[in-house]
This record gives structure tokens, C-alpha cells and sequence, in this order.
């Protein structure tokens, strides 16, 4: 009898064209998805003279550089950004993939509108020139981030060398506490096994906590896989999957659905499969994290503080966490709720999704904020989405600015940066030294959080605010 | 790409952990081509002052370093954005080796794409060779790739494991599309029962 396969052997083996006697794998692509930071790809391919080899398996839209105040590229006029986005368009006609342009309705992150176009499908490795493209393993993919030099080789092959990661199950049970969203679990699995914790490994989560959420909860937690340094987060496609799937764009219909459906099915791990490294949480005790750090690994309880260097016994760490907590400008042991926010930013890949808005809408709604905020939707249709809604209206009238689709002020590349020194509670994914803006300080949170620390003024347990409304 | 097989070259330590791809390039560069050169923008905002001098504490701006081409860092060095010019601007610096107990994946794999020679070592024998270059006027190291070892000064000296494809790759320099479009008769064979099984991939492309 052989052993179980887990999901990511079975997608591994589906699209192993040939593995070398050294361990080299080539894998066929499924889906490549491409981006307006993806110029210097698209260049070596024509300076090899070579075609792009499959333009029906090839994806895209611009995200990185686009204006969210505006769609009029005559406003963009500082150096570089106007071009990576005209150059974008041009490959893409050049090439022949398709490609939702600025002025598309449906443009966005890729990292959004890959799943909402139903692009995104179970059972398909997805690669992308950007760390965040283990997203799309919410869905039951095997979804990774590719440097330049790979994309190249993707857009020439369809195809890539890799080595094989090792496989990691995370298991979660219980289930969120209501005030705690998917960004929460990210956050607390990371914080427990470090940003380094899932290095070389495909991370799949399982378990009833994870069962129970959403397509776009799954999608949260699958996106911050990369910070705990797993090349891929997963989850088994399950009937949420499937209903999510149904009718959307790209997604099969008819008979083809049926015959993709009896495909997905056979996807999730064998019982008995095999994981080099399992890890269980519970979730019933997680509440809303707050970041202090440059690391998303320095995740802590809202109701928890500021930790001290000197408790920290491994000098290398601690000469990490000073660097850190001068970088923040804060002091060992100070309550969370007790750092006064000067920004709000609730968007990016992690976290611009409707329901993501939703959640920050309902916290906010008939108040007033009191720092400045900006409402950054993932996708032209998720911003149509929350105007039929009347999302926009009241962000709007509790003061908060209401922008395009774009990454915007998670990484700033667009101009959307927090000044030097500002702290910004931030509903995107890193917390890095300079991320938002040099000198700027960035805690992550989930939207519900952002939102309730743009009323006070200082981070504060949401689940208060909620009790309130 | 440029070949490695035997570098010995002054090395220099950074002794912080998670040094992420927005620190070695911030994201503001990201737009200049390659051929602008990256190496003044290696670590820029760690490098110089916002008013553009340079930071006297930053250890690539000490003397004792000038020339430096094998960086000592620290666990999960590279990690998050995959963007690949943290590598060019190691290797425009000059940076042709970087030696830490931990790397980012992404990053592993674009050094390897570029010639950088990336040296997984234990975290302890990471300490000691740090200890090795502090007790020592010289601050040179050399990394051997053919033969896996890296030799430090005060004796330092220890084998390292690299995987035996990316070792061939650095070895002779290859340039992976040239040899993967050597194999594409056997990817369109595999292509066309791939199509042929997943037949549903091709659905909303005549929307398009």
C-alpha cells in the first residue's frame, strides 16, 4: 500500500515535466501573472529575440505604480512610474496576453483580481514576479513568488527549474472569536513560528478554523505565507471553493465545470499524508493582533505590550529588537493601546477586498475619524462593489479618503508613502524599516483594527468599539 | 552570468537578522534599468544620512571593509519581496558571496540566477567566523565552491552543502534558458497532454 499524498504532492507531480538526476525539477506553469514591475522580464525576453511562449496562460494588470487619487496618467509625473505602467500596457499588446489596463474596469492587484476573475483555480501551479503570490493558494493552488530572472524564463518556457520545498501542515482548530479576522491567525502564526519558520517549505493550513472561513479570509491567510517564509500557503479546495468559482469569468461552465470539478475533488491530501513539520493552533485563542516591530514575526495581543530586549536571552535578538524598538521610537513595555496612530491605511493584497471594507465600514459607520485614513479597494469591481454597497459613502463621512484600485501605501511605489517618522496602522503585510516610506513606522493590523484605531487615535481592541455598536 | 568557483575577498559582517529585500533596495529605485548600475543604491537607506552623507556607524561605509565582495549576514537574510534587484545591487557593490545561517527563498534563488554565491552555514559556525574577523587585522575569507569550504582568518575553516544543481549552474556560469529551450520538444509534449487533461484552462479566453 502506498503512503497518502498531500495536495502539494499531488499538484508537485501534476506538472513535473522532467526532474534531472541532480534534483532539478521542471515544472509546467499553469497561470503566470504579470504586473507593471515586471519590465525587466519582459526585456530580456526580447533581447533574447524569443516569443512569449504561451500568451492564453499569461495574466495581468498594473498595480505597483498606478495613481489611486486618479486614472489620468498625464498627473503621474515623477520619474519612472509613468513609464512602468505605459511599458506594462505595451507589452502586453505586444505579446498578446490578457491584461486589465488602467482604464479597465476590472484592473487591480493581481494578487485580487487573479482569484475574482476565477483565473485563480484549484490543482494549478501559479507563479508571479511578486513574494504575495501565495495568495492564490487560498483556492487550492500551488501559487508562488518568482524573481526576474525566473519570470523571464517562464515567459520564454512556461516553465521553471525548482527544487523541491519540504511540506508543512499548520492545523487550526476552534474556531475566530467574532472581532478576530483571518489577519489575526496570520499575524499569531507568525508571530509563533518566526518569520523564517516556514523557510524552504509549502505551508498547507487545515483544520476546522480554517474550513470555516471564506474564500477572502483564506485568501488573507494564504497571502502572509511569505512572511513566515514559506514559498506557498494552501488550502484544500472544499464546496466554499467551488460556490466562490461558479460563474465567474475565467472559471469553466457546462460540462467543463463538471470535468474541472472531478479534477479538484482529488486534491486534497491523502489520509495518512506525509508533512516534514506540523504545528497546531488554537484559535479560539487568538484575539486582534497589533505588530511592534520591523518584522511581522513581532506580533503581539492588543492588550499585550511593547516587549523588553533585556528578558531576551539570545544576543543577536536582542541586538535585533533595539534596532527595532529605536527604529519605532518606542519603549520596552508600553501598552499597545497605549501607541497614539498618526495614519490609517486599509488596502493592499492582504487586505482590499469587500469584505475586508465591509469590516472596516461597519466599525466606522456614523463616526468620525481622527487621524488621516485612506480607503484603498484591491480592484475596480471590489470598489463598484462597496458604492453599490454605500461603503464609499461612509468612509467618506467619517472623514476617510476614498482611492482606485492599486498597492498604494503598502510599498509606497505609486507615491503613496507615510512621511518619515509617521506611524501608521496598516492593514497590508510588512513592517519593514522604510516599507511605507523612508523612516516610516508601520504596525500591522486587521481592517476591523485599522478602523477602530483611526477613531481613537491609539490602537484599541476593537471588540470594544463592536460591543458599542 | 559570471562563473564562481574559488573567491578570496574581503568579507563583511551585518549583524542584524531579517534583513529584507527593502532594506538591501528600497522600493523607490525599483523603476531604474539595470544598466543605470544599482551599487550606490545597495542598502541606501542604511548606507546614507537623508541628507545623502554617508552613516559613520554603517559598516560598508568603515575603511576596514573598502573592497569587501563576501558579505557575513545574519538568519533569514533576504527574506521578503522578491525583487531581484537586491541582487544586482549586491553584485554591482561588488558582492559576489554572501554567507548567512538563513536566506529567503526567493532570494537564494535569484542570487543563484546572477552568480552570487549564497553560503548557508550553522548559526554557530556564523558566530564564529564573525569572532574569527573581529580577533583578526585581516578581514578576508574565501569560499571555495568546487570544493564546498569556507577558510576564514585564526584557523576559521568549514565545508558547506549546496544543492548539485545550483552548484553546476555558478560553476559554469549557465544561463537557464538556453538550456531549458534545449528540452523544448519534450515541454510541448507534456504541454499537449496538459491541455488535453485540463481542457477547462482555455475557458474565457474568447471573451478576451
Amino acid at each position: 500500500m502506498t503512503a497518502g499524498l498531500s495536495m502539494f504532492e499531488k499538484i508537485w507531480r501534476r506538472h513535473t515535466i522532467l526532474e534531472r538526476e541532480d534534483g532539478a525539477v521542471l515544472l509546467h506553469v499553469g497561470r503566470h501573472l504579470v504586473h507593471d514591475g515586471t519590465a525587466a522580464a519582459f526585456h530580456s525576453l526580447a533581447e533574447r529575440g524569443l516569443p512569449l511562449r504561451r500568451p492564453d496562460r499569461t495574466f495581468g494588470t498594473p498595480d505597483h505604480y498606478v495613481p489611486t487619487a486618479t486614472r489620468d496618467l498625464a498627473t503621474v509625473t515623477a520619474p519612472g512610474r509613468r513609464e512602468m505602467i505605459e511599458s506594462f500596457e505595451a507589452s502586453a499588446a505586444n505579446l498578446g496576453f490578457t491584461a486589465f489596463g488602467l482604464r479597465d474596469h476590472r484592473q487591480g492587484i493581481i494578487h485580487v483580481i487573479g482569484p475574482e476573475q476565477g483565473i485563480t483555480q484549484p490543482g494549478l501551479v501559479i507563479v508571479c514576479g511578486d513574494s504575495h503570490t501565495a495568495t492564490h493558494g487560498a483556492l487550492g493552488a500551488l501559487a508562488f513568488g518568482i524573481g526576474s530572472s525566473e519570470v523571464a524564463h517562464v515567459l520564454a518556457t512556461q516553465t521553471l527549474w525548482q527544487a523541491k520545498p519540504r511540506a508543512m501542515r499548520i492545523t487550526v482548530t476552534g474556531a475566530l472569536a467574532a472581532g478576530v479576522a483571518a489577519k489575526d491567525l496570520i499575524l499569531a502564526i507568525i508571530a509563533r513560528i518566526g518569520a523564517g519558520g516556514g523557510t524552504g517549505h509549502v505551508i498547507e493550513y487545515a483544520g476546522p478554523a480554517i474550513a470555516a472561513l471564506s474564500i477572502e479570509a483564506r485568501l488573507t491567510l494564504c497571502n502572509m505565507s511569505i512572511e513566515a517564509g514559506a514559498r506557498a500557503g494552501m488550502v484544500a479546495p472544499d464546496d466554499t471553493t467551488y460556490a466562490y468559482l461558479k460563474g465567474r469569468p475565467f472559471a469553466p461552465a457546462g460540462a467543463a465545470w463538471d470535468q474541472a470539478l472531478a479534477y479538484w475533488r482529488s486534491l486534497p491530501s491523502d489520509p495518512g499524508a506525509a508533512f516534514d513539520h506540523e504545528v497546531t493552533l488554537d484559535a479560539g485563542a487568538i484575539g486582534p493582533m497589533v505588530t511592534w516591530g520591523l518584522s511581522p514575526e513581532t506580533a503581539v495581543p492588543v492588550a499585550g505590550a511593547v516587549p523588553d530586549p533585556a528578558a531576551e536571552p539570545d544576543e543577536e535578538r536582542r541586538a535585533g529588537m533595539r534596532h527595532a524598538l529605536d527604529y519605532m521610537g518606542l519603549a520596552p513595555g508600553t501598552p499597545m493601546t497605549e501607541i497614539p496612530v498618526d495614519r490609517v491605511f486599509i488596502g493592499s493584497c492582504t487586505n482590499s477586498r469587500i469584505e475586508d471594507l465591509r469590516a472596516a465600514a461597519a466599525v466606522v459607520a456614523g463616526r468620525r475619524v481622527r487621524v488621516p485614513a485612506m480607503v484603498v479597494p484591491g480592484s475596480g469591481l471590489v470598489k463598484a462593489q462597496a458604492e453599490a454597497e454605500g461603503l464609499d459613502r461612509i468612509f467618506i463621512a467619517a472623514g476617510m479618503e476614498w482611492r482606485y484600485a492599486g498597492c498604494s501605501m503598502c510599498v509606497g511605489m505609486n507615491g503613496d508613502i507615510v512621511a518619515p517618522g509617521e506611524r501608521c496602522a496598516s492593514t497590508s503585510n510588512r513592517n519593514f524599516a522604510g516599507r511605507q516610506g523612508r523612516l516610516a513606522r508601520t504596525h500591522l493590523v486587521s481592517p476591523a483594527m485599522a478602523a477602530a484605531a483611526a477613531l481613537d487615535g491609539h490602537f484599541i481592541d476593537v471588540r470594544g468599539i463592536m460591543k458599542e455598536l | 552570468m559570471e562563473a564562481f568557483r574559488r573567491l578570496e575577498a574581503v568579507a563583511v559582517p551585518l549583524d542584524l537578522p531579517n534583513i529584507d529585500t527593502d532594506q538591501i533596495i528600497p522600493a523607490r529605485f525599483l523603476w531604474r534599468p539595470r544598466a543605470t548600475g544599482y551599487g550606490g543604491l545597495l542598502f541606501n537607506d542604511l548606507r546614507y544620512e537623508p541628507d545623502g552623507s554617508e552613516a559613520a556607524d554603517f559598516v560598508l561605509n568603515q575603511p576596514r571593509y573598502a573592497g569587501a565582495k563576501i558579505l557575513l549576514a545574519e538568519r533569514n537574510f533576504g527574506c521578503g519581496s522578491s525583487r531581484e534587484q537586491a541582487v544586482w545591487a549586491l553584485y554591482d557593490y561588488g558582492f559576489r558571496a554572501v554567507i548567512a545561517p538563513s536566506f529567503g527563498d526567493i532570494f537564494y534563488n535569484n542570487c543563484c540566477k546572477q552568480g552570487v554565491l549564497p553560503v548557508v552555514l550553522p548559526e554557530a559556525e556564523v558566530i564564529a567566523l564573525r569572532a574569527a574577523l573581529a580577533s583578526s587585522n585581516a578581514a578576508t575569507v574565501t569560499v571555495d565552491l568546487e570544493r564546498q569550504s569556507v577558510e576564514g582568518p585564526a584557523g576559521f575553516k568549514t565545508g558547506f552543502e549546496i544543492a548539485a544543481f545550483r552548484r553546476r549552474q555558478l560553476l559554469d556560469g549557465l544561463d537557464d534558458v538556453a538550456l531549458t529551450m534545449a528540452l523544448i520538444e519534450a515541454i510541448a509534449a507534456f504541454e499537449a497532454e496538459y491541455d488535453r487533461d485540463l481542457p477547462w484552462l482555455a475557458a474565457g479566453q474568447a471573451l478576451h
